[in-house]
């Protein structure tokens, strides 16, 4: 019943054996070794297991990897290449965005979707962008202020 | 107050950069080779008897290496000797909460050990539980612990009872004082069963070698108490375990004690392979310790000159069906630090922990003192209203100071409650009143005294002058990057030249919990100590080559340099550098140790603007302020975001946060149904941080992480009574509770002459 798949993952052409019932999600912290992607809940209601499939933010632990042949997918290890972060990266470091950094990866990747498409968005459509991403630490105070932030840059 | 160079900088958190690109590593991230998977059969009734345990057909499925249950437990006590942790690991003869565990499976895959699950034949003879706490309370009530008496009490209890734990806090006289009031106020208020949130489920992954030591990589917020912890369930000494901190994502109390260890231990060392498991969001919300219910009954007179004088309270807290490791969360706190804000002659409180045949409940940020201060606040809001005073001018009037007497009978230090006060009326004068209609401001106060405990330090300097820290306090609120503030500004060398490292339980010094907001103030003596120790060795080189007496140097800027003549120096770097030759020159360590020292008072004052939709019940959090005594913030950064880390929380527990249960079964658990704020539902949460020294810390520091939830319940209750005239005694104020209130009126306040 395994399928090898092809997967664009980070710029890079990866192919893996993958089961019917296996998530995006563990496809790509157990085969792939990208455990920078969080899982929260299982269940598509905390966002930590948030990438970008063919640029849209998705709950990876919702779409089976078997489905996505040929497509496209960025993680967070994606966004810090060759030892530069993605803007958003730093200015989460910067506003102190980040405390326990369960929610960060998934936090910054739904941010990055909003951004590619609305590059200029108010408070209320960033916080309705990141409205399926929990976290608990922060109040979301400065998550909100870090994504604003690259906004304005 | 001193000047600092890299205290009180907003310095950017030494984890961040792993945290923001993925690399940091959580339990569930460590993959060991040849590694199994394990999953718990946990009980589905809340109370019952387990007539027949039958594992012979998990045992035998393909892929299963190993089942266990209680039978198999080389450490396990009896079941008379309840109540004890080791009940929460995996039980004998009877179930006294839903999610107890009773077997555990360890499998080739994940897959594997669920099917394992479904396999196990358990013949369960259902009891009658006792869920809610008043009921538990009466004398025919069915007992959750058959031979546990109530604990504190001035005589011996005749019978066993599910009271476990009494406190009683009185001064004055209560009668003389409430005939003396003008108004006297009685009300009832409810708090429900909420759980911490955290996002990372528990986590564990252990491997036990052919000697049979055993190795932890886990979530818990304290690595040498999951060490103990771990010894017992397997009945070995202290160094047959050594537990390795990871990243904990999110924890606020409710790591502070582990099911999934101790059992991946048991499995690793019956298989010889490494074991591990990650909890679902199911089961983490169903079976680990959520936030104590309460029910409280207070009583306050007033002059009418807005002196209160007199108190009387009746606190009962719902514990589930144990409390929690090492006792410490038995005390509830909230009895004392309630009413602490306030100078009143007369009081009287009574607090009952009782069990319920629930998730035995555990700590969380601050604990018991929310519940707590919703009363005392809320019906001290009732009380300005009736005495048309200003919320914080009442309080104000009655706010202890240095010299008042605590609920517990000792004098407060300094304190900084009128400071906080006044900051807040500063900053409303500044913002002007909220006038529209659906609108309205919520004013509530809160007392919290972090703790400290024992703990210890060692830096290790580098032959290029660097330095290392190694403490054995886990990083849940930013203890790395303060710590590391502190030995850069002791050392005077950059903050950059310092790493922080949280070592494992076999090379770090022994530290406390990572709890009780007291890391930061329980590491800055030894980490102090350790800095003025590498300080004294380094000098001891460096005098004599530069060809004065020790008393003459000083360290800054990366250099020893002469006082007096800064271009008089050594730079760290050259002094170490002979560590590394060979012969080389004597390492340079500096040891730090300490005990815990007294508890620093904390009060926070908070705001909350609110628009309630009167169509609708739904309540819109516009703003909300929080000020709060801190002492001295080391990094502000860190600081406001403990702040609005709190006060989201808060306003989840006030408004939308409820486990709801059916027979002891909690029905809703899932991130779907339990509903937590999301960044859509919270306003930015502006802080205030006013620093009144607290002399007994290094630096003055007071400890952060939990005062600021205290006030938040009735901060956001307050508020609601302001917009809509309606007074919400009962948590959560879901829009459905709001909608019947104001359709339907009624309070159930009690106002007496």
């Amino acid at each position: 019943m395994r399928k090898l798949i092809k997967l664009r993952v980070n710029g890079q052409e990866r192919e893996i054996m993958v089961e019917p019932r296996q998530t995006l999600l563990d496809a790509l912290r157990y085969d792939l070794g990208l455990t920078g992607t969080k899982e929260g809940c299982g269940d598509g209601n905390c966002g930590s297991c948030t990438v970008l499939l063919d640029g849209q933010a998705i709950n990876s632990c919702l779409v089976f990897a078997i489905e996505l042949d040929g497509q496209e997918v960025t993680t967070i290890e994606g966004l810090y290449q060759g030892g530069n972060l993605h803007p958003l990266q730093q200015a989460f470091i910067d506003e102190g965005a980040v405390q326990c950094g369960f929610c960060t990866p998934g936090m910054i990747l739904a941010a990055k979707a909003l951004l590619d498409s609305n590059p200029y968005p108010t408070e209320a459509e960033v916080r309705l962008a990141i409205a399926g991403n929990l976290c608990r630490c922060t109040g979301y105070d400065k998550i909100v202020r870090a994504i604003l932030k690259v906004t304005a840059a | 107050m001193p000047e600092y160079s890299v205290i009180g900088k907003r310095v950017n958190r030494v984890d961040a950069l792993a945290k923001v690109t993925g690399k940091a590593l959580y339990g569930a991230d460590i993959i060991l080779p040849n590694m199994l998977y394990g999953k718990v059969l946990w009980s589905p009734y809340a109370h019952a008897k387990i007539r027949i345990l039958d594992v012979s057909k998990a045992r035998a499925l393909e892929g299963v290496k190993a089942v266990i249950t209680a039978a198999d437990v080389p450490g396990q006590k009896k079941e008379e000797e309840y109540p004890n942790p080791m009940t929460c690991c995996l039980t004998r003869e009877k179930v006294i909460f839903a999610g107890q565990p009773v077997a555990a499976v360890a499998a080739i895959n994940p897959h594997i050990a669920e099917e394992a699950l479904e396999l196990i034949e358990v013949d369960y003879e259902e009891l009658t539980p006792v869920i809610d706490v008043l009921e538990a309370m009466k004398p025919d009530a069915p007992l959750v612990h058959l031979n546990s008496y109530t604990q504190n009490l001035p005589t011996k209890d005749a019978k066993p009872s599910n009271i476990f734990w009494y406190m009683k806090n009185s001064r004055g006289d209560v009668e003389a004082g409430f005939r003396e009031a003008d108004i006297v106020l009685e009300n009832t208020f409810r708090t429900q069963t909420v759980n911490h949130g955290y996002l990372e489920p528990r986590a564990a992954v252990v491997s036990v070698d052919p000697e049979g030591k055993v190795t932890v990589w886990s979530d818990n917020q304290g690595i040498f108490e999951l060490r103990e912890l771990v010894a017992e369930f397997m009945n070995l000494p202290l160094n047959y375990v050594k537990v390795i901190p990871v990243e904990i994502g999110g924890a606020f109390g409710g790591k502070s004690h582990q099911v999934v260890s101790p059992l991946c231990a048991l499995l690793s060392q019956k298989t010889g392979r490494p074991v591990k498991m990650v909890m679902t969001r199911e089961e983490v919300f169903k079976t680990q310790r959520p936030v104590a219910a309460s029910v409280i009954t207070l009583k306050l007179g007033v002059t009418k000159d807005g002196r209160l004088t007199a108190a009387s309270a009746t606190m009962v807290y719902d514990y589930g069906a144990l409390y929690g490791m090492g006792g410490m969360d038995i005390v509830p706190f909230g009895s004392f630090s309630g009413l602490n804000p306030y100078r009143i002659p007369n009081l009287k409180i009574e607090c009952y922990d009782v069990y319920t045949h629930k998730a035995p409940s555990g700590p969380y940020r601050a604990p018991t003192a929310a519940q707590a201060a919703f009363a005392v606040e809320s019906q001290m809001d009732l009380l300005a209203r009736a005495l048309e005073m200003d919320p914080l001018e009442f309080r104000l009037k009655n706010a202890v100071a240095e010299g008042d007497t605590m609920v517990t009978g000792t004098p407060f230090p300094k304190v900084g409650f009128k400071e906080t006060i006044e900051r807040m009326r500063q900053y409303l004068a500044q913002r002007g009143n909220l006038e529209g209609e659906n609108l309205g401001r919520g004013v509530a106060c809160g007392f919290w005294a972090p703790a400290s405990g024992a703990a210890g330090a060692n830096i290790n300097v580098n032959a290029d002058g660097t330095v290392a820290l190694v403490v054995g306090s886990v990083d849940v609120s930013g203890t790395r990057t303060t710590l590391a503030q502190m030995v850069a500004e002791e050392l005077g060398i950059p903050f950059e030249n310092v790493s922080v490292v949280t070592g494992d339980t076999e090379t770090a010094p022994f530290s406390v919990l990572s709890a009780g907001s007291m890391i930061t103030r329980s590491l800055a003596p030894p980490v102090r100590q350790a800095c003025q120790d590498v300080k004294d060795q380094l000098s001891q080189r460096a005098a004599p080559q530069l060809g004065v007496d020790l008393k003459d140097v000083e360290f800054a800027h990366g250099r020893v340099q002469v006082k007096g003549m800064p271009e008089k120096y050594i730079s760290l770097a050259d002094l170490a550098r002979g560590i590394a030759h060979f012969p080389g020159e004597s390492p340079i360590t500096g040891r730090g140790l300490n005990k815990g020292f007294q508890l620093s008072p904390v009060f926070v004052v908070e705001v909350a603007d609110v628009e309630v939709d009167k169509e609708t019940g739904k309540v819109k959090v516009l703003s909300y302020t929080a000020a709060q005594d801190v002492g001295l913030a080391i990094n502000p950064t860190l600081v406001e975001g403990q702040m609005q880390g709190a006060v989201a929380q808060g306003i989840g527990w006030a408004l939308s946060e409820n486990s709801i249960f059916h027979r002891g079964v909690m029905q809703n658990a899932t991130l779907l149904d339990y509903r937590m704020p999301t960044a859509a539902d919270v306003p930015f949460v502006d802080t205030l941080l006013v620093e009144v020294s607290f002399d007994a810390s290094p630096f003055g520091i007071r400890g952060v992480g939990e005062p600021p939830i205290v006030p938040s319940l009735a901060t956001i209750a307050n508020a609601i009574h302001s917009a809509t005239g309606v007074r919400l005694q009962e948590l959560p104020m879901t829009p459905e509770v709001i909608l019947n209130r104001i359709k339907h009126g009624a309070s159930s306040s009690r106002l007496m002459p």
